[in-house]
C-alpha cells in the first residue's frame, strides 16, 4: 500500500457508559478502492462510518479526510469535505415524505443552481442507472426493501461524490435483492470511480467485490488485507473470524501441507 | 446513600445545563442560517406558513369566537352590578388583545402545530433523515428549521390579531345582541379605551411566543435522541412530544408574566 489514505482513523477511541465500544481504530481508506469493514454484530462497525461521516465525536483520536481532521475544521470546511461523500444508510434513510423523483433530486436542489430541467435529466439518468424507471412518483413506503436501498444509492450518486459509504448495504434482503444490490454496487462503481467504504457482515461473498478487507473485534481493527490474504491470515483473530464464517478451509490447507 | 442522592442530583443538573446550551446553540444556528446567503426559497417558507398558520385558522376562529363570548357574558353580569354595561366593549377587547388573545392562540398553535413539528423532526432524527441531510452537506437548520421559524414567527401574530377579531365579534354578539348593551357604547369604549400600546403589547407577546414555539417544539425533535430517558423508537418520539408542548405551553405563560411586567 504505497499510495496516500484519503481517510485515516488514528487511535480512534468512543465510550458510552462503561462500555468501551471502539479502543484504539487505526484504518487507512485508499482512493478509487473498495474496503469492507468486517465483524460481528455489535462490534462497532456503523460507529466508525458515523465517525467518518462527522456525525460523531471520538473520545479521543484523529479522523483525517483528505488530510483534514474532521474534529477540528469549522462546520463550513467540515461541509466541504462532506461534499464529497455519497452515504447510503442501513434502512436507506430516504425522505419519508417525499417522492423518489424528489429524494433523488434533492442534493441537486439544494446544493446546485442546476435548472430544474437539468435536474430531470440527471435524476432518471441516476433512476436509470439504477433500474428504477417508473418510480419517480412512487413514496418510500410504497416501495420493496431492495428498490428503497437502490433509490437511497441514486440519491447519493447523484452528485458523483469522490467517496460513497455503504451502512449493510444488504441488510434485510432476500438473497436475490442482495445479488441485485451488489451487481448494481459493481456497475456503478466500475461506471462512476469512486471510493467505496462499506460495513458488511455479508461474508464471504463481499470478498468478491472487496480490495481490502478490515476486520474489526474487540474494538480495535484487527488488520486490513487484500481479500486473498484476509482468507490466509495467520493472525489467530481473522482465522477464528474466517473459520466461522467460511468454514474449515485453514485446516484442510494445512493437512494438504502436512 | 446520601452520596448516591448528590450524585443524582448533581447529574440531573449537568444534564439540564447541557440541555439548555445545545438549545441556545440550536437556536444561535437556526437565526444564522435565516440570515446567511443563500436566502430561503419562498416556496419553502410559504408551505411552511400553510402548515403552521392556515391550518390553523378554523381552531382559532372556534376558539376565538367562544372565548370573546365567555368573556361578554361574565364582562356584562359584571358590569352591570356596578351600572357600567357601557364598558363592556372596551373590557372585551382589552382583555383579548392584551392577554388572552396572544396567550389563548400560542397555546391552540402549540397543540396543533408545535407537537407536529417536534414529532415531524423527531421521526427524521430517529430515521436517519437529518443525518442523511448533514452527510450531503444540507444544514438541517437552514433546510428544516429555519421556514419553520419565519413561518411560526409570522403566522401567530396573524392568527392572534384573527382571533381578538373574531373575539370582539363573540363578545359582541353576546353583549349586544343577547344581553341588550348599547350598540354605541359598545363600541364608543373600546375605541376610546384600547391604544396603540395594547396593541403593541399583544403583538410583541404574539411575536415571541410564535418563536418560543417553533424553537421548544422543533429543538426537542431534533435532540430527541439525546433525552434523558431514551428517545428511540415511537414511544420516545410520543414522550418528547408531549414534553414540547408542556414545555411550550408552560414558557408562554411564564414569558406572559414577564413580558406583562415589562411592557406594562
Amino acid at each position: 500500500m504505497n499510495m496516500q489514505p484519503i481517510i485515516q482513523l488514528i487511535d480512534l477511541r468512543k465510550r458510552f457508559g462503561s462500555q468501551n465500544v471502539l479502543r484504539g481504530i487505526n484504518l487507512s481508506i485508499f482512493e478509487g478502492k473498495t474496503t469492507v469493514i468486517v465483524g460481528e454484530s455489535g462490534q462497532g462497525k456503523s460507529l466508525i462510518l458515523k465517525h467518518i461521516l462527522g456525525l460523531m465525536k471520538p473520545d479521543s483520536g484523529n479522523v483525517l479526510v483528505y488530510g483534514q481532521d474532521i474534529n477540528k475544521i469549522s462546520r463550513k470546511e467540515l461541509k466541504a469535505i462532506r461534499a464529497n461523500f455519497g452515504v447510503l444508510f442501513q434502512n436507506a434513510a430516504l425522505f419519508d415524505s417525499m417522492t423518489v423523483f424528489d429524494n433523488v433530486a434533492l442534493p441537486l436542489r439544494e446544493r446546485t443552481k442546476t435548472s430544474e430541467e437539468g435536474i430531470k435529466t440527471m435524476v432518471n439518468e441516476k433512476l436509470d442507472m439504477l433500474d428504477l424507471e417508473g418510480s419517480n412518483n412512487k413514496y418510500p413506503a410504497q416501495l420493496s426493501g431492495g428498490m428503497r436501498k437502490r433509490v437511497g444509492l441514486a440519491r447519493a450518486l447523484v452528485l458523483n461524490p469522490k467517496i460513497v459509504f455503504f451502512d449493510e448495504p444488504t441488510t434485510g434482503l432476500d438473497v436475490a435483492m442482495t445479488n441485485e444490490i451488489y451487481r448494481v454496487f459493481f456497475k456503478t462503481q466500475s461506471k462512476l470511480g469512486y471510493t467505496a467504504v462499506m460495513v458488511s457482515h455479508d461474508v464471504p461473498k463481499i470478498f468478491k467485490l472487496a480490495d481490502y478487507v478490515a476486520l474489526l473485534d474487540e474494538g480495535v481493527v484487527q488488520d486490513c488485507l487484500s481479500p486473498e490474504d484476509f482468507q490466509t491470515s495467520q493472525n489467530p483473530v481473522i482465522r477464528d473470524f474466517v473459520y466461522k464464517t467460511m468454514g474449515r478451509i485453514y485446516e484442510s490447507e494445512q493437512v494438504e501441507g502436512e | 446513600m446520601i452520596l448516591r442522592f448528590f450524585e443524582q442530583l448533581g447529574d440531573l443538573f449537568l444534564y439540564y445545563v447541557n440541555q439548555a446550551g445545545r438549545m441556545g446553540i440550536f437556536l444561535l444556528l437556526v437565526i444564522f442560517n435565516v440570515l446567511k446567503p443563500p436566502y430561503l426559497r419562498i416556496s419553502h417558507i410559504t408551505k411552511q406558513i400553510y402548515i403552521i398558520g392556515t391550518l390553523s385558522i378554523f381552531v382559532i376562529i372556534f376558539t376565538g369566537a367562544f372565548t370573546g363570548m365567555v368573556l361578554g357574558l361574565q364582562g356584562y353580569t359584571t358590569l352591570r352590578k356596578f351600572g357600567s354595561e357601557g364598558l363592556l366593549g372596551s373590557a372585551v377587547a382589552l382583555s383579548l388583545i392584551r392577554e388572552l388573545g396572544p396567550v389563548l392562540s400560542a397555546l391552540m398553535v402549540t397543540g396543533r402545530a408545535g407537537s407536529a413539528i417536534c414529532a415531524e423532526i423527531g421521526i427524521m432524527r430517529n430515521s436517519e433523515q437529518i443525518d442523511a441531510l448533514e452527510c450531503m452537506a444540507i444544514d438541517p437548520h437552514k433546510y428544516i428549521m429555519a421556514p419553520k421559524f419565519i413561518a411560526s414567527i409570522v403566522s401567530v401574530p396573524l392568527l392572534t390579531a384573527i382571533f381578538n377579531v373574531v373575539g370582539i365579534f363573540g363578545g359582541y354578539l353576546i353583549g349586544v345582541k343577547l344581553m341588550g348593551t348599547s350598540e354605541g357604547a359598545f363600541f364608543s369604549s373600546m375605541y376610546k379605551d384600547v391604544e396603540f400600546d395594547d396593541i403593541y403589547m399583544g403583538f410583541m407577546k404574539s411575536l415571541c411566543f410564535g418563536l418560543l414555539i417553533v424553537w421548544i417544539c422543533s429543538a426537542k425533535g431534533y435532540f430527541v435522541h439525546m433525552e434523558r430517558k431514551g428517545g428511540f423508537g415511537a414511544e420516545g418520539v410520543s414522550r418528547v412530544t408531549t414534553n414540547a408542548v408542556v414545555l411550550s405551553s408552560v414558557s408562554i405563560l411564564v414569558f406572559d408574566y414577564l413580558m406583562t411586567s415589562f411592557l406594562i
